[in-house]
């Protein structure tokens, strides 16, 4: 098996999907800029129509209320920037609704904005998650009032999977005459996805995490939502996002999206079972771990869990030396000091988190690759605890004394 | 196109990582004359060392180790357990950061602070050999020295900052909020900011 290749880290990025690359490449030639009449123009702009027309088709929207961006991380800022404006003329109804409210488990585009909003003069108010990474509702009631103007809640959690029940969230906001933004990242093209049934006004997509290119993203601005650029300086998207379309990309997201249509139902069912085989077998073969995240509310293919005594960097490096691909909370991994921010609020201790590895399976993961990764693993958690201060035999932290 | 396969650590690193030595088996420390321990499982790094000392020649025989932590963790002490078999005591105990990272081949800025522990835990063994065998005249304590008194910050904290990378004065505020109150340990401040900038970044 020496040669396997075992790629689990789909939650990070995803390889193009083949009826992507074969558009991509057929596309290559195609440079005209979609804002000029001539034909070359309307060549393109034909193009980055009909991906707009797939996107909005995927999630239940109209083409209108779909804007192409340079990102996800552009999403989220772009909406969140919204409503820290000076003038507050551009979204009605917000004047007096400074306050926006969020979680402690967003991604880094959304927390990071936040904070650098709450410098500009934004109060910010964060959700606590229980130890499955849910939010409490009880907690957004109580903090929903006539000074929220927007409430953003991820649907799905990109290091844990745990999903949240948008729908019944943006019931609870709309209520108390709030905007509702979920960053869909995650859960777009793995769990169905309509922005009528889910009831927001904002909605984020990224590319390159449903097989689509990186540099691309969309977001969905429900129809008579006022709405103001984050880049500006052009007609492009309707005045909403300034910038040559990249023609390219958006080819790309709109092939992206058909295929997920056409995966996605028989998808799922699979990656349980994978799901499921992996963690059974980690549970049988490895003691003392502690699996992460929602035990049913989750996304199908991803897989947290904490291993004692062992911190995560060390097991994404020999797990790289045999060709196994997976990524961990560990502080040292992502060269801050802290481990994930994620497992923090959800209360798991800090070492558990250094020792916490995601494994993200996706459409190409098999259960030969489960199999293989049930392999190595016990033997490279038993060698990393073998050399570890806290994991002796005599128990854990023994050595200490 | 450039192609994978590249580390982000040196080859010397990598395979002191893919094969450690001298890791310390099972958990009984008996046979040594010396454990040093430093670190905590919190932080994500922790590093046992235990030597055994031929009392004659006042020199390290045998060197062990076992680690908590990162790559770069895990080849530290075992370039640093290769490193120590044969030095005397006093030779063993000077040995620096700077020095472990030397050995390995470098070490990316932000993970030098993963590999300083192991030569602490070095210092700790040595001085527990001393102690016990009646030498507590040679233990050496390591000075802390605090160098602003309104928020009670010691040079070690400065050390720390540095190796967590603060490289200036306000960065190194930021980590740790000294010279924020009446601001006059400024001066003595940026002395040990460049003293440690020198010894572990060579800048
Ligand atoms: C939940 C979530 N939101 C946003 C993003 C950012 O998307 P992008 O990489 O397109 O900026 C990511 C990707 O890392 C994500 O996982
Ligand atoms: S001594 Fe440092 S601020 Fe006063």
């Amino acid at each position: 098996m020496g040669d396997m290749k075992v790629y689990f880290d789909h939650n990070a990025t995803t390889p193009l999907h083949p009826e992507v690359k074969k558009e991509m490449i057929a596309a290559m030639e195609m440079f005209g800029n979609p804002s000029s009449m001539h034909a070359y123009g309307r060549e393109a702009r034909a193009n980055v129509e009909a991906s707009r027309k797939s996107v909005a088709e995927f999630i239940g929207a109209t083409d209108e209320e779909i804007i192409f961006v340079g990102s996800g991380s552009e999403a989220n800022n772009t909406v969140l920037s919204l409503f820290v404006c000076a003038t507050n003329q551009c979204v009605g109804g917000c004047g007096m609704r400074s306050t926006i409210i969020t979680t402690r488990i967003e991604h880094p585009c959304v927390l990071e904005t936040a904070e650098c909003l709450a410098h500009r003069g934004a109060n910010v108010k964060y959700l606590d998650v229980d130890r499955y990474g849910k939010i409490d509702l009880d907690q957004l009631h109580g903090m929903l009032g006539d000074d929220v103007g927007l409430v953003s809640v991820m649907m799905a959690n990109n290091e844990i999977g745990t999903l949240q029940d948008i729908e019944a969230i943006t019931k609870m906001v709309h209520a108390s005459g709030a905007y509702m933004h979920t960053d869909a990242v995650q859960a777009v093209g793995k769990v169905p996805v309509d922005v009528r049934q889910l009831g927001v006004d904002f909605l984020t997509i990224s590319g390159h995490k449903i097989y689509g290119p990186k540099g691309v993203g969309a977001l969905f601005v429900k129809k008579g939502v006022s709405y103001c650029p984050l880049i500006r300086g052009g007609h492009q998207e309707r005045g909403r996002r300034a910038g040559t379309e990249n023609t390219l990309g958006i080819l790309g997201l709109g092939r992206a999206v058909e295929m997920r249509t056409l995966e996605m139902p028989e998808e799922h069912a699979r990656m349980l079972r994978l799901k499921k085989a992996l963690q059974e077998g980690i549970e049988a073969q490895i003691d003392d771990i502690s699996i992460n995240g929602h035990p049913t509310d989750s996304l199908a293919g991803t897989l947290n869990v904490s291993f004692e005594g062992v911190e995560g960097e060390a097991v994404l490096l020999y797990l790289d030396l045999e060709g196994i691909a997976v990524s961990t909370g560990s502080a040292c991994a992502s060269g801050s000091l802290d481990p994930s921010h994620v497992l923090m609020a959800t209360g798991v201790d800090a070492e558990r988190a250094h020792g916490s590895i995601r494994f993200s399976m996706g459409r190409e993961s098999t259960m030969q690759e489960v199999d293989y990764l049930l392999d190595v693993l016990p033997r490279t958690i038993k060698r990393i605890r073998n050399m570890s201060t806290a994991y002796v035999k005599g128990g854990v932290h023994a050595a200490s004394r | 196109m450039l192609q994978a396969g590249e580390w982000a650590y040196s080859e010397t690193l990598k395979e002191h990582f893919m094969n450690p030595k001298n890791i310390l088996q099972g958990e009984n420390t008996d046979d040594f004359d010396g454990v040093g321990m430093e670190g905590n499982l919190q932080c994500g790094d922790q590093m046992m060392v235990v030597i055994k000392v031929d009392r004659e020649k006042d020199v390290i025989t045998d060197c062990q180790w076992k680690t908590y932590g990162c790559a770069s963790a895990i080849a530290s002490t075992s370039v640093l357990s290769e490193m120590v078999k044969g030095r005397t005591l006093d030779a063993a105990f000077n040995i620096s950061p700077k020095e472990v990272a030397i050995e390995l081949g470098g070490l990316p800025d932000n993970k030098i602070h993963c590999s300083v522990l192991g030569d602490k835990a070095l210092r700790a063994a040595i001085n527990d050999y001393y102690t016990r065998n009646g030498m507590t005249d040679r233990v050496k304590k390591e000075q802390v020295k605090v160098i602003c008194q309104c928020m009670n910050v010691t040079d070690h904290d400065i050390e720390d900052a540095v190796l967590e990378g603060a490289r200036t004065y306000l960065e190194l505020q930021e980590h740790t909020k000294l010279g924020t109150v009446c601001g006059q340990c400024k001066d003595e401040a940026e002395v040990l900011l460049g003293k440690y900038k020198h010894i572990h970044f060579g800048v």
